[in-house]
């Protein structure tokens, strides 16, 4: 595209840019509205210190230099970064596993994309309380209350029982484990819709080429899909790195500090400790950090698609 | 697909017309209290309330609900923010906030109306609840001392045991000290019962465990010598009350997973008898008996150390509700209030809800499961109304060392050491 | 031949039976909370703890009309349609109008408006509700749908741009230049040639904001105050309260909030099919 586009770009008439600004007008319309000044906002208070109410005090850049040395933020952003890259991997390469089966010729794939997509509707509020049920490690008269308990203890595994949400070596996973559940139907549902605009014509010509499946699916599928495979890693490393209903609903205010994650650091600096600046000043960083991480995924991908 | 767009086009234009046609709010009329409050179990019956206000004195209330109480504070601050508030309202946050409301004059002052007709509002409610409405004297707020809000129930938090369970462990009699209550929980573990349970997850819960047993160790004092930075949480004093988490840990007293449980699923678990005996508070009383209507099941105080100081539990107001002083209507929204207090409609409040009257009168009327709640009112405390309140990050630090000695992590010397150091900090922090 | 057709044919079947496994398991794992959310929305309070059998011994429809009364669901019900249709398509609308132009028209400053839209997504919005509202307020836009529906566009917004883009730029450059030089104006080759191209990714953005606007409640908790305007999930609440929650009735509110967003999604994955969207390729 590169020359090319840029001799034709010169020769844009002046009312054509107008024209053409006009279909962003809307969208920058309700984006200055309602992002810039509550972001400003944001930032002002992050320079102050202020219970929430009453006047603000301004500290300058004392929060950042307090969170700059607050160890439990740091660990809260490797929790984060824990769930998100287990989000990555197995959410993702599930959900992509899936997406390819159902984009064969299958018998009930219309059912499957149906099913898939259930985790993702149900409210926070079901899946809290299942998911309490599944991982329970208390017990009645000699039974095991949990669903996983009682099935290990099934399987002839008692060894296995464990207090899943309440030890600080499985609790995370756990939580990890459950975002995945709940999520894969995206992950799924962007790639199936990424799959279907692949042009059934590159399987043809490779498959008359002799290509395996495997060489197919590294030499067609994945260069296609490369777009898409990055919007869904932006958006799985977003939703993972700002997950906390779930964290809520599993573990309460948290396992020691083993569960907290950047969201909940800032809501209970919010209404737990009421220092509002001190908030602020964690979403400002915690943005930056999101802002970075996206921006380097993106350009690791336009890497990719060039080797 | 083109032609299904533009059939759906007007329609969705249309749509959006009526939503834009629905804005522009309008005045608020005289005759009118607005009433924002958070609890959703009671929201039925103060409609009911509020309908029967309306044709007793023709003032219409009009009651709107904002659950979950996390998303109410939310809403007041941002309310406040924007000067909107509506005429009563409540504060669900520490008592430096309420000061901060009412320094910035969006809280009345109700002395005037409680001294009026020589004190029959005060006098007809409990004291300890009207006292988490109260700033006293030369108080660390600075706010001019004076009764500020109107307690509808008032609350207690106690240990509640199972009948059933104890008797399969052939305990006779609820343990009235710590080391009878250390017995039990062995007997409860020889016939296969789990001793404990309670929302340990939710941390004023576990907060609140604590500080009961810090008032029965080292006395009121101590405890605000403590917080005013007097006493380091090295004391040994201090180590007691961690080692009291420490003891019933290596006794086996907690249900598996009790650092993370939510007070919904520790009642679950209450209820569905799977144990004996729960920390919880006098709303759990409603709650088992839409769980369990069968449940056998009695109250009595957290048993107490040996120790020449009593054991205090927390309690108080329940749930309290402000009058704003912007409103116009402020003095027809004390009158409701007041209305709200009297002795029928505590009464009605009480039967429809199972909550704990603010009304001294309103809780001879009430189930004796309820009463046994009611009984402690005179060994109660609460944070709201000590003369100082610790640092909210050394709540937190102390609270969280409190699920690391749960879960084995830490020993009480090292968390200890972890609270003292955090409270060194905000000192320090505090005196720049 | 024959051998290696029906060794071909034993594999495929060996291979298919491995897929099927695979959907299967997954299948499974989502259908068991839908089917325990269903079975608890037909028990009682009394029997919904104590009774472990996997059909419930006595079925309680009666929850579901309790928990359209008591959630005052026929009002909530209309606004959170309302609600929804409104912000779905004005985000369809104006995301899709935003994303052409980044995507295919060029002015100056488009990279840095596009990245600033990208960037607004990764501000945690717990940090800015106070703000928000006060804004909201001096613009009389709290206690309105208007406020609401267009807070609502606002969230949705960066996210449904970004997915646009990524599919617009996937267009051919030759069925656009062709649609140029058949006469089209930009709105037209954004409407006949570059929309329908994106269903599928249309079909997303519509699933993923009816989703989010559906079960939405803390912005609509914030920015109203009527209970004449509120939306579904503020219903909800009244059944999950700070200690007593009624499980079967909340349940059965849940299974009821649920059906409408299944419902959309099963007309709307018809459009990420294949054999749907190949024939605007064709045609």
């Amino acid at each position: 595209m590169g020359a090319h586009a840029q001799i034709r770009a010169l020769k844009i008439p002046n009312a054509d840019i107008y024209k053409n600004f006009l279909f962003v007008l809307p969208a920058v319309v309700i984006f200055l509205l309602f992002y810039i000044y509550p972001f400003f906002q944001l930032f002002y208070v992050s320079l102050h210190e202020w219970p929430g109410i009453g006047p603000m005090t301004f500290v300058g850049l004392q929060n950042f230099k307090d969170l700059a040395g607050d160890q439990i933020w740091w660990a809260s952003i490797g929790h984060a970064g824990y769930i998100t890259l287990i989000a990555l991997t197995f959410q993702n390469a599930l959900a992509f596993a899936l997406a390819l089966a159902c984009d064969r010729e299958i018998r009930m794939k219309r059912f499957y994309r149906v099913i898939f997509f259930i985790p993702p509707v149900l409210s926070e509020v079901v899946v809290g309380i299942l998911w309490n049920w599944v991982l329970n490690a208390g017990q009645q008269n000699g039974q095991q209350i949990g669903l996983l308990n009682a099935f290990l203890v099934q399987a002839g595994l008692p060894n296995l029982v464990h207090g899943w949400l309440s030890d600080p070596k499985t609790a995370l996973t756990c939580i990890a484990v459950v975002h995945a559940w709940k999520g894969f139907g995206w992950g799924f549902m962007l790639l199936l819709a990424g799959l279907q605009t692949i042009d059934r014509q590159l399987y043809e010509a490779a498959r008359v080429d002799g290509a395996s499946s495997w060489r197919m699916f590294w030499n067609v599928t994945v260069p296609m899909m490369f777009p898409v495979i990055t919007v869904v890693m932006i958006l799985t490393i977003l939703g993972s790195m700002q997950v906390f209903v779930l964290i809520l609903s599993l573990v309460n205010q948290g396992l020691v500090y083993h569960t907290e994650v950047p969201v909940t650091r800032i809501l209970g600096a919010m209404s737990g400790t009421n220092q509002f600046g001190y908030a602020c000043a964690q979403a400002v960083i915690f943005g930056a950090i999101l802002l970075t991480v996206s921006f380097l995924v993106k350009k690791l991908s336009g890497f990719g698609k060039q080797a | 697909m083109t032609f299904r767009m533009k059939m759906l086009l007007p329609v969705i234009c249309g749509l959006m017309l009526l939503a834009v046609s629905g804005c522009g709010s309008p005045v608020k009329p005289v005759d009118q209290i607005e009433v924002w409050h958070w609890m959703t179990d009671r929201h039925d019956v103060l409609e009911q309330l509020a309908k029967q206000y309306e044709q007793e004195t023709g003032i219409k209330v009009k009651l709107e609900l904002f659950a979950p109480s996390d998303a109410y504070t939310q809403k007041i601050i941002a309310a406040a923010q924007a000067n909107v508030l509506p005429d009563i309202y409540g504060i669900l946050d520490k008592k430096s906030i309420v000061a901060a409301f009412i320094k910035a004059g969006f809280v009345m002052d109700l002395t005037p109306a409680y001294q009026a007709n020589n004190g029959a509002w005060e006098q007809s409610l409990f004291a300890k609840a009207l006292e988490t409405t109260r700033f006293a004297e030369g108080n660390a707020s600075k706010v001019p001392p004076g009764f500020y809000g109107v307690p509808i129930d008032t609350s207690s938090i106690q240990m509640v045991y199972n009948k059933n369970l104890l008797k399969k462990a052939g305990i006779a009699k609820p343990p009235a000290t710590f080391d009878e209550f250390i017995l039990d929980i062995e007997a409860l573990r020889r016939v296969g019962v789990t001793p404990f349970v309670s929302g340990f997850g939710e941390m004023w819960l576990l907060d609140c465990f604590a500080s009961n047993y810090a008032f029965n160790i080292m006395g009121e004092q101590k405890v605000m010598q403590t917080l005013r930075g007097e006493v380091p949480y090295t004391d040994p004093d201090w180590i007691k009350v961690l080692t009291i988490f420490k003891t019933l840990r290596d006794k086996k007293a907690f249900i598996e997973g009790i650092v993370t449980k939510g007070n919904k699923y520790s009642e679950q678990d209450f209820a569905l008898e799977r144990a004996a005996f729960s920390f919880n508070g006098w709303w759990c009383v409603n709650v088992y008996k839409g769980m369990n209507p069968g449940l056998s099941y009695g109250v009595v105080p957290l048993p107490a150390m040996a120790s020449p100081f009593p054991l205090k539990s927390w309690g108080g107001a329940g749930s309290w509700f402000v009058v704003n002083n912007t409103s116009r209507n402020k003095d027809k929204a004390v009158r409701f209030l007041q209305w709200l207090t009297a002795k029928e409609q505590q009464v009605f409040l009480s039967e429809k809800t199972l909550n704990l009257p603010a009304n001294r009168e309103a809780i001879r009327m009430i189930p004796p499961v309820l009463g046994d709640f009611a009984k402690a009112m005179d060994n109660m405390t609460h944070p709201t109304i000590w003369p100082v309140n610790e640092d909210p990050l050394v709540i937190e630090a102390f609270d969280k060392g409190l699920q690391a000695i749960i879960i084995g992590e830490k020993s009480p010397e090292s968390v200890a050491q972890d609270v003292q150091a955090v409270k060194a900090r905000q000192m320090a922090k505090a005196k720049k | 031949m024959n051998i290696f057709n029906s060794r071909y044919v034993l594999e495929r079947v060996a291979k298919n039976t491995a897929v099927h496994i695979f959907l299967m398991a997954a299948a499974a794992a989502c259908l068991l909370p839908l089917f325990w959310m269903i079975r608890s929305s037909l028990m009682s309070n009394a029997t919904i703890f104590t009774d472990q059998a996997l059909f419930p011994h006595e079925f309680n429809a009666g929850n579901y009309a309790t928990a359209w009364v008591r959630g005052n669901f026929s009002v909530y019900f209309l606004n959170s349609v309302l609600y929804t249709v409104s912000v779905v398509a004005g985000i369809v609308m104006i995301a899709s109008l935003a994303a052409f132009a980044f995507s295919r028209l060029r002015f100056p400053g488009r990279d840095v408006l596009f990245y600033m839209f990208v960037a607004a997504m990764m501000i945690p919005l717990p940090g800015s509700f106070v703000p928000l509202f006060v804004m909201m307020s001096k613009l009389h836009l709290t206690n309105s749908p208007l406020g609401y529906i267009l807070c609502m566009i606002n969230v949705g917004l960066p996210l449904s741009i970004l997915l646009l883009k990524t599919f617009f730029d996937k267009m051919p450059q030759d069925l656009e230049d062709a649609a140029r030089i058949d006469g089209c104006s930009r709105v037209q080759i954004l409407w006949h040639v570059a929309l329908p191209l994106a269903r599928p990714a249309i079909a997303v953005i519509v699933m993923y904001n009816t989703l989010n606007v559906w079960n939405e409640f803390i912005l609509a908790n914030l920015l109203l105050n009527d209970k004449s305007l509120m939306p579904l999930q503020t219903g909800l609440m009244a059944f999950a309260g700070t200690h007593q929650v009624d499980y079967p009735v909340l349940m059965a509110g849940l299974t009821i909030t649920a059906i409408p967003v299944v419902a959309v999604y099963v007309f709307m994955q018809k459009h990420i099919v294949k054999e749907l969207w190949t024939g605007v390729l064709v045609g």
